[in-house]
């Protein structure tokens, strides 16, 4: 093997897990020339172009003029979608549940942050550019989100979604009750039913209104110029629960049956807040009005069913039912997998509830990005929002829509002709390693 | 409306087994997809005693016939699930609900259909979207996998999925064993503890080997069994001695491609018909499996790939590739609640090169070929039981709707219980 062959592999081997969207993520001046743009909030343009810039979407027309040194991506015959967007995702994380405790909010997923997670690029191979990194569901209110970007090969730093408003998990029903209970030599935790589930929840708001009154009285003090104060020790259990009360942070409540969804929704009127997204929300066909009363989200998944016995009404229908009785509704994955197919999975609500196809490509798009409050970002091509798409050789909401181009802030992630390159070159180089290995493991016998 | 849906029920269902034997059964003016041959536009297909009598472009409908207008429509022979647990399961998690795998490593006297429980709602459910028939499968690990404890798990059964009992309901009680073939695995995670157990591979391997002479033992054993005319009868033996025999395949589910191997070898020094399950590195062994002949029940292709450095699609895409190295392909759910996604994992090994009436034919013919009912099922052809679906498109097609089916000729409800709870929380004010 010459030299050159070499290190050209060896970089190969490192490039798997930095750079498997290749070496083309640099921002440049892009126009994506003649595909069928599926705008999503503004209607379907047949044989348009988009011209992007540092990023963002700058024009959007028929037979735009191609700027000097423009990177031009053909998609004659392509469908270009906004890149989608999964509200729930636990990928690109070292750990997700922090389940010794009831309340873990002092708990961050920007804390444990895996940019090395194969899946981040997985699913930009399906679509995918923003993802909401959720703590898991082993407490009644878990610990911090952090909204991403599907920057493959950048730090943990540069992964995250700036600007996106913070959020928080909850969780109601079966996996709060149940956790860290009935395994050998593992103590019960409180709390082992709904009941305790919404008392801890109660518990925790009632000690952060006492918590945010302590400091507002310090800080009524300070104005008045008191001297010598002593500020309020600061709780970081508490803290992310008053930003919640504040508007400052959105809750992502999983949850599956209709009675915990109300009593949830109940306890943060309680406390005047609202609950940004009922996660999950299986049975949300079935309190769909007052969901939509109160002004919370749904996210959902297309079609699980009857894993346990939350799960046993869930219906396929829901997504639509919801939408049809005017809940703000998105689809999710909650699995790396499913989420490399969450536009297959918005198509079923074309046939069990029958949703247009601009309603079905809403709910892994704009509706999202308004349930995370990023909707003036992404969730739909429009001139000024960030520049995310997802481009497919046929429509997106067929089951043969195969992704061919996935691409972040005016940059291409991933490029299935790219990859398909990368993997024969990968197979070459395994099969050579594994020839030089043959001598040496004859040798030793 | 809800109340003419019920009544529409019981006139149809009540019927199923009863009033097959006189019914005449006309479906007109459809695109009939034979797969016994071209497609046939407007085609007839006459339907007497629950088979189908004749199917053609000029056929004339007997008078007194029941019509079932198809013009615009699409009709296909009934989707089989080649490996489920349709009846089998309820509610995975809730163990009470769920007899998929029996304690001991060798149960090969055990049948899959003695246990079908016949109003399990995810039969309605898995119908609603095509699947008429399906084998249901002991050996299942619950919830999302596929795999489950290493053993002989006992018979799979073939069901239509429809009747009042399983009586009813079983086209063929016994179809094949199901053996989940051992592997070496050092890394293993224990659910009592939440914790990883770190094993020696010499340890695990011994193990492996242990069990692969185990299983020889079994199959020497069944042999004898087999040969000798007076004897003490022997349940599990007695199962076996059908394998051994050639009257039963073995369905061994494996993945790795070391496991695949040794399978094959097994199968083959054993003198026995194999089928391979599941198999996630069988791409690799295609060559192999060609060569033997030996066909895959492939499992999910929605599923992430094996290894971090294994091309994103290569679950994908192992379906086109097994195919063109000329392995037999055939797709199953390995599920009860997900059943109806069949034909969706069909659709996306066909966007990725497998031709699509290779797909359909996955999931109608070569199942029906490799259970040895294909002159019962699998295509639209005189004589073969009258399992269809009549959809307006493409059945692989997610957005497609299946607007009739029928099974054993009778026309089936697609009422289930998502519609009604769809329908009943719909109407709520």
């Amino acid at each position: 093997m010459n030299v050159k062959r070499f290190v050209w592999t060896a970089g190969l081997v490192a490039s798997v897990r930095v750079i498997a969207g290749g070496g083309a993520a640099v921002a440049q001046t892009m126009v994506i020339r003649g595909g069928t743009i599926l705008t999503v909030t503004n209607g379907t343009m047949v044989n348009g172009d988009i011209l992007v810039e540092d990023g963002k979407i700058v024009e959007i027309g028929t037979n735009l003029s191609v700027p000097e040194g423009a990177l031009v991506i053909d998609a004659r015959g392509q469908f270009v979608m906004p890149g989608i967007i999964d509200a729930h995702s636990h990928i690109a994380a070292e750990s997700i549940n922090e389940g010794s405790v009831a309340v873990s909010s002092m708990t961050g997923i920007e804390d444990v942050l895996d940019p090395t997670d194969i899946n981040i690029y997985r699913e930009l191979a399906g679509g995918v550019t923003t993802s909401n990194i959720l703590h898991g569901s082993a407490n009644p209110i878990g610990g911090k989100n952090a909204v991403i970007k599907h920057r493959w090969g950048s730090d943990a730093e540069g992964l995250l979604f700036k600007g996106a408003l913070p959020g928080i998990k909850f969780a109601l029903g079966e996996n709060p009750k149940r956790s860290r209970g009935g395994r050998r030599g593992v103590p019960r935790r409180y709390p082992a039913t709904r009941m305790g589930v919404i008392d801890v929840i109660r518990e925790a708001f009632t000690k952060a209104r006492a918590y945010r009154k302590e400091w507002q009285d310090y800080e009524a003090q300070k104005a008045h110029g008191q001297a010598d104060l002593v500020p309020p020790r600061r709780d970081f259990e508490l803290e992310p629960l008053v930003e919640i009360m504040e508007g400052k942070r959105l809750v992502h409540a999983h949850c599956y049956r209709a009675d915990e969804i109300l009593q949830l929704l109940r306890v943060a009127e309680e406390f005047d807040f609202r609950i940004a997204t009922l996660q999950h929300v299986l049975e949300g066909y079935k309190v769909a009005k007052e969901i939509a009363e109160h002004g919370a989200g749904a996210s959902t998944f297309s079609d699980w069913w009857a894993y346990k016995m939350e799960a046993y009404d869930a219906i396929p229908y829901n997504a639509a039912l919801m939408t049809e009785k005017g809940v703000l509704v998105s689809l999710n994955s909650d699995s790396a997998e499913e989420a490399r197919h969450l536009n297959q999975e918005a198509a079923k609500t074309l046939k069990w509830g029958g949703l247009s196809e601009e309603q079905a490509l809403a709910l892994i798009t704009i509706n999202p990005a308004k349930q995370l409050r990023i909707d003036d970002r992404v969730g739909s091509i429009e001139v000024g929002k960030d520049a995310d798409f997802a481009i497919f050789d046929t429509h997106p909401l067929s089951v043969y829509a195969v992704p061919q181009k996935t691409i972040v802030d005016g940059k291409v992630y991933f490029d299935r002709e790219e990859d398909a390159e990368r993997q024969k070159a990968l197979v070459e180089e395994r099969a050579e390693l594994l020839e030089k290995l043959k001598p040496a493991t004859e040798e030793k016998q | 409306m809800i109340l003419t849906r019920t009544l529409t029920i019981l006139v149809l269902f009540s019927g199923a087994a009863a009033s097959a034997q006189d019914d005449v059964i006309a479906i007109t003016g459809g695109k009939i997809v034979t797969l016994a041959g071209e497609p046939i536009e407007n085609g007839t297909i006459i339907i007497r005693n629950g088979r189908i009598a004749e199917v053609g472009a000029n056929v004339a409908v007997p008078a007194g016939a029941e019509v079932i207008d198809a013009s615009g429509l699409e009709v296909y022979p009934g989707m089989m699930d080649a490996v489920s647990r349709l009846g089998l399961t309820e509610i995975s998690s809730t163990a009470a609900t769920v007899d998929m795998t029996e304690l001991g490593d060798y149960n090969p006297q055990l049948t899959a259909a003695t246990a079908v429980h016949p109003s399990s709602e995810h039969i309605p459910v898995a119908r609603a979207n095509g699947i008429t028939h399906a084998v249901t499968a002991p050996g299942g690990s619950g919830g999302f996998g596929v795999g489950g404890p290493y053993g002989i798990h006992g018979q799979a059964s073939l069901i239509n999925l429809a009747g009042w009992t399983v009586e009813e309901m079983a086209v063929k009680m016994s179809v094949g064993m199901v053996l989940h073939w051992p592997t070496i695995q050092t890394s293993t995670f224990d659910f009592s503890t939440f914790s990883r157990v770190e094993k020696k591979f010499s340890e695990v391997k011994e193990q492996y080997e242990d069990r692969v002479a185990e299983l020889e033992d079994w199959m020497d054993a069944a042999r004898r069994y087999a040969g000798e005319s007076e004897k003490e009868t022997d349940l599990k033996l007695e199962a076996l001695a059908k394998v051994v025999e050639g009257e039963l395949p073995m369905m061994i589910m494996a993945d790795d491609a070391r496991d695949i191997k040794r399978a094959v070898q097994f199968a083959e020094e054993q003198g026995i018909k194999m089928i391979l399950l599941s198999g996630r590195d069988a791409w690799k062994e295609k060559a192999l499996l060609a060569e033997k002949n030996i066909p895959v029940i492939l499992g999910p292709t929605l599923r992430l790939p094996r290894t971090e450095d294994e091309a994103y699609d290569k679950p994908l895409t192992a379906a086109s590739e097994l195919q063109a190295a000329g392995v037999r392909v055939i797709f199953a759910s390995f599920s009860s609640a997900n059943s109806r996604l069949l034909p969706y994992e069909v659709g996306n090994a066909v966007a990725r090169g497998l031709p699509w009436e290779e797909g359909l034919k996955g999931i109608t013919l070569y199942p029906a070929e490799l259970f040895g009912v294909s002159d019962e099922l699998g295509s639209i052809e005189e004589g073969k039981r009258a399992n269809l679906i009549i959809t307006d498109g493409d059945p692989l097609e997610i957005r497609t709707e299946i607007k009739h089916l029928l099974i054993d000729g009778v026309p089936t409800s697609l009422d289930n219980r998502h519609l009604e709870l769809y329908e009943k929380y719909r109407a709520r004010q």
